[in-house]
């Protein structure tokens, strides 16, 4: 805790236009009109789809199970409103491909009709453990983006006796301010969801980190804190990507995390605001997760708002409500303007990971009129991670990926701040996705080879050991044979 | 008079190092078979013949001594080429060198009489099947040889393209820039 | 509608900064330092400074062109022209017409282009331009020009400064004499001492850049200010004049101290030479130096004592131009040994270890 006096460096990042004024300054949106349909992917997490529970044509009501997870790392999937079920099967998921995802269609009836569902009176009587269970049946996943599954989170905290609980609010994408609002409005349940994360993982100490462009949260979310002398709000330098959970733990503990180690395995676990709001939900008032706050702005918005929406909900929708217009729109991008990635189209539907829909005009975007990389070492200068983006761009370019790798590829977050600075317009992290895809794509690439030797192997063994016993049985025919004539010979001798 | 002497000592000189280098080359010649395992085991070892030559084995000896390109195996792309000029010490052109497409053989439920002869000829056991039972094709462990392509006698192995998945999919290389590229 | 968009991957958003926004601010910081020169030196430095600097900009549209493709684009970005405009600067300001347009062909063709364009060459181009004349024309390149005002009675008028800059000076010793630097070495060789050397010596006027010297390297405010405000406009980082004029000002305090009759003031070395233009626009030079703050501070600091050792014993005055382009050598190797620290890996890119606590 010695860290809040002398001041950590930050390294790297960059100061980006904010462009958050438009929407940090209006009230969340919960009148969003219910979509007559919703369409639920049954993958909304890092780790494996959930598998679905219910049947085409089954009526459903507003928070029951759709598909439970699978394995270690998953998460289930719930109804957002009540309605009939009117198909399982592939549609486009959200993402740049828009390549096809098993996706659950929820016609819904507008009635909204609630599940039975139980409140708790005490939930701090509750064991750990079963603080656990209910966010993993909840279906809470990482709503900063990561969306890796909160029970699996809450289980290493606990194993690994973790000190301090960073909760991020940090917020540093531009346009996005759902974070902000949801901080400034429901404080008292982001405090009470800490709670119980720490009582879930046995710990006391939490810092609540907030950006300083962010006063009005600052001051809620202290003041939410003020009976919880263990739970800390501290403001953090404005600096993009301080949200990177790996910067926020140097800045706030003062401890790197080492390559290839979770953040847990030194004592610290991190996780979002909105995380912290779904799980006061999930355990106070027994609701899953079935819908968030998301941003929805840019250029081409005329009405950009934090809106309440349920998952699945189609972005067509939510562009119709907020007035978005689509001759203005050169882009579409789900999640903020650094690390966001474009989406083709807007039938896609909205998912837990969905903290932003930017709308962004051609004048928003960067120029992509490339140059001569002239050394500059900006991006070296920005990379918080400590790379040296223009030597890899330039081996990725020749394709010498292995020296890329070199270069430390691997230990890339695609933050975006070397593309953001280029004074060049170099897609540099375009150039790095790229090159990591490659180098996975190799690597199976070698894996099958080896595989094949191996099986080859073991089927050239096979065949061996086949003609061998067809030998050692010709051989045993023609003893046996030999021996019946010698018999034969030996009788008819006797005759 | 100098000129000449010096066109003489130079000529001498460069007589004498070369005998010398011919002579070295000659008995201090190193045997370069290990060269050869090592590209073997470089290629995919499907035994394909795509290259032309009967097997991977063949194939890296000619390697070896200079008479096939690094480009030569087709299944192995770029990434393969890449590693054997890198091994050898050769120049690469790879404007000439497609990428492979990946197939996967697979079998027409419609079509297969169940006759075996499929998998008896799959050289990494990727076809599973019993006599008179519909055969089907491992994916994860199919090296697309087209061995069992030639042998299905009522054609219902087919080779496809590998289906792009949200799994597989991969962001594509940024291409060069054009500024300035067109002659005005 | 919105009709399907191709993938694009971030930063979606981008900083304003482009190529020529940053060639145009360099220029803009060495124009105090210029127009000085010019006023300084009459209408013959500008004929040479606009010569140089034109041509530097035609031998771009011929290498560009050879090459097939448009001009136009790779001219706008101003990187020929800040060549040009540099190279003009460390030139004599009296120089004839052709040491300019050698100069200019020398560090676009043989500095620049043949390395394949911008971002490409290995060395400065206007100090590989500079050194080349330097070594080819000893003797133009070293007939420096008294200050000579313009609209002065005395200097050149307009007709006059054609005469010069195209046929030759006619009365060489009457117009011109030698650096402060240059003046030091030739009377040591005289076996004359420091305090007797510099009698006449005026720190003040070489402070404020009315002595003799190349066309835009004389006045240390100037061209001080220029890089002071390029350091806050944040276009070069501090690293690299720092660390070198730190290192020549050091070395020379520390022999000044040891014998102040053999080894100049570090004031002097400060104020004289090419020092603050190498130390603030040529040095800092992104494509020829390190890119990391690490290695810009080792590259400054290379270049520094090599100014200094060629100064203080080598067989030139100046060392500036031969102490950049040996260091600009060096700066793959710094490049390659001098990296960041990755974060959660220690210097030498192992995992760090997890801390016991």
């Amino acid at each position: 805790m010695l860290s809040f006096f002398s001041k950590p460096s930050i390294r790297g990042g960059v100061y980006a236009e904010e462009h958050k004024a438009a929407t940090a300054a209006q009230a969340i949106v919960n009148s969003f009109p219910l979509p007559k349909k919703l369409y639920i992917p049954l993958q909304q997490h890092v780790g494996k789809p959930a598998e679905p529970v219910i049947k085409v044509g089954e009526k459903v009501l507003k928070g029951q199970l759709l598909a439970y997870s699978q394995g270690m790392i998953s998460a289930p999937v719930h109804a957002p409103s009540s309605g009939i079920i009117l198909d399982v099967n592939d549609y486009p998921a959200p993402h740049p491909s828009a390549l096809p995802i098993r996706t659950i269609v929820l016609e819904t009836d507008g009635k909204d009709e609630w599940m039975a569902i139980q409140a708790i009176d005490d939930p701090f009587q509750l064991t750990p453990e079963d603080i656990s269970l209910r966010v993993g049946a909840a279906g809470i996943v990482g709503l900063g983006g990561a969306t890796f599954p909160t029970a699996v989170k809450l289980n290493m905290g606990r194993e690994n006796h973790i000190d301090t609980l960073i909760i991020n609010g940090a917020e540093c994408e531009p346009y996005l301010s759902c974070d902000d609002r949801l901080m400034q409005e429901r404080a008292g349940q982001i405090i009470d969801g800490v709670r119980l994360m720490l009582h879930g993982m046995e710990t006391e100490n939490a810092v609540v980190a907030i950006e300083d462009n962010k006063p009005q949260a600052y001051l809620a979310m202290q003041a939410a804190a003020k009976p919880y002398p263990l739970i800390k709000v501290m403001q953090i330098p404005t600096r993009y990507p301080m949200g990177w959970d790996r910067q926020l733990i140097r800045y706030v503990t003062g401890k790197e995390v080492p390559v290839g180690c979770r953040s847990s395995e030194i004592g610290v676990t991190i996780h979002n605001v909105g995380t912290a709001h779904a799980v006061h939900n999930a355990i106070r008032h027994g609701q899953p997760l079935l819908s968030r706050v998301i941003t929805v702005a840019g250029g081409a918005v005329k009405r950009p708002v934090n809106v309440e929406v349920p998952f699945g909900t189609l972005i067509s929708e939510l562009f119709d409500f907020c007035e978005v217009n689509s001759e203005a729109t050169a882009r579409i991008i789900m999640g903020g303007p650094m690390m966001g990635d474009s989406l083709p189209n807007t039938s896609l539907p909205t998912v837990k990971a969905t903290s932003g829909i930017l709308a962004l005009t051609q004048s928003e975007l960067k120029n992509t009129d490339e140059q001569p990389c002239i050394r500059c070492a900006s991006c070296v200068s920005v990379c918080p991670a400590g790379l040296r983006p223009l030597d890899m761009a330039n081996n990725i370019r020749i394709n010498q990926l292995d020296t890329a790798v070199d270069l430390g590829l691997k230990d890339c977050i695609s933050c975006g701040c070397c593309s953001y600075i280029c004074p060049s317009n170099i897609p540099l992290v375009q150039y790095f996705k790229y090159a990591s895809g490659e180098v996975m794509a190799r690597q199976q690439a070698q894996h099958k080879s080896e595989q094949t030797k191996r099986l080859m192997d073991a089927r050239n063994a096979r065949m061996e050991r086949i003609a061998q016993q067809q030998r050692e049985d010709e051989l045993a025919r023609i003893a046996a044979k030999a021996e019946r004539e010698r018999l034969k010979a030996e009788q008819s001798a006797l005759v | 008079m100098y000129v000449l002497s010096a066109i003489l000592s130079l000529t001498l000189l460069g007589l004498f190092l070369g005998l010398l280098l011919g002579i070295a080359a000659k008995y201090l010649k190193v045997e370069s078979s290990p060269i050869v395992d090592e590209l073997e085991s470089l290629m995919p070892g499907s035994q394909c013949g795509q290259c032309g030559f009967p097997g991977c084995r063949p194939a890296a000896e000619a390697l070896a001594e200079g008479k096939a390109p690094a480009t030569i195996c087709p299944p192995g792309g770029s990434a393969l080429a890449e590693q054997i000029a890198a091994l050898l010490g050769l120049d690469l052109d790879l404007s000439e060198v497609k990428e492979p497409e990946l197939l996967v053989a697979r079998v027409s439920e419609d079509t297969c009489t169940g006759c075996t002869r499929c998998f008896k000829v799959c050289p990494t056991d990727a076809i599973v099947g019993a006599p008179k039972q519909i055969h089907a094709v491992v994916a994860d462990a199919c090296i697309a040889c087209k061995k069992c392509i030639e042998v299905c006698p009522t054609e219902c192995l087919q080779m496809h393209p590998i289906e792009v998945t949200l799994r597989n999919w991969r962001w594509t290389k940024p291409a060069l820039p054009v500024t300035g590229n067109a002659v005005c | 509608m919105i009709s399907y968009m191709k993938p694009s991957s971030g930063a979606h958003v981008g900083a304003k900064a482009s190529v020529s926004h940053i060639m145009w601010q360099v220029m803009l910081a060495i124009t105090p330092a210029t127009a000085f020169g010019l006023l300084c030196f009459g209408w013959p430095a500008l004929n040479l400074f606009i010569i140089t600097v034109l041509s530097a900009v035609f031998f771009e549209v011929l290498c560009i062109r050879l090459r097939g493709k448009i001009a136009k684009p790779v001219i706008m970005d101003g990187s020929a022209a800040l060549t040009g405009w540099l190279l003009a600067m460390t030139l004599p300001p009296w120089a004839p017409w052709w040491l300019g347009v050698a100069g200019s062909g020398l560090a676009i063709i043989l500095g620049k282009q043949v390395y394949g364009g911008l971002g490409q060459n290995l060395f400065n181009p206007a100090m590989l331009a500079r050194v080349a004349l330097l070594i080819s024309f000893p003797i133009e390149m070293t007939t420096w020009a008294n200050v000579s005002p313009l609209f002065f009675s005395h200097s050149p008028g307009l007709a006059e400064s054609w005469r010069i800059t195209f046929s030759g000076l006619d009365n060489l010793d009457a117009s011109t004499g030698a650096t402060t630097l240059g003046f030091i070495k030739t009377e040591f060789s005289q076996n004359r001492l420091l305090p007797d050397i510099l009698k006449d010596y005026s720190g003040f006027l070489d402070f404020m850049g009315g002595t003799r010297g190349s066309l835009g390297e004389t006045s240390t405010l100037l061209l001080g200010l220029g890089g002071v405000w390029l350091i806050r406009q944040n276009i070069i980082q501090w690293q690299i004049p720092v660390s070198l004029l730190l290192t020549v000002a050091l070395l020379a305090a520390a022999f000044h101290v040891m014998d102040t009759r053999h080894y100049v003031s570090p004031l002097l070395h400060l104020n004289s030479g090419a020092l603050m233009c190498v130390a603030f626009f040529i040095a800092t030079d992104y494509v020829t130096s390190p890119n990391t703050p690490a290695g810009q501070l080792v590259f400054g600091a290379g270049c520094g004592l090599l100014i200094f050792v060629i100064r203080t014993w080598g067989a030139y005055p100046e060392g500036a131009g031969f102490a950049v382009l040996l260091m600009n050598a060096a700066t793959p190797l710094i490049d390659h040994y001098i990296r960041p620290r990755i974060y959660g890996r220690d210097r030498k890119g192992k995992p760090l270890e997890i801390p016991k606590s």
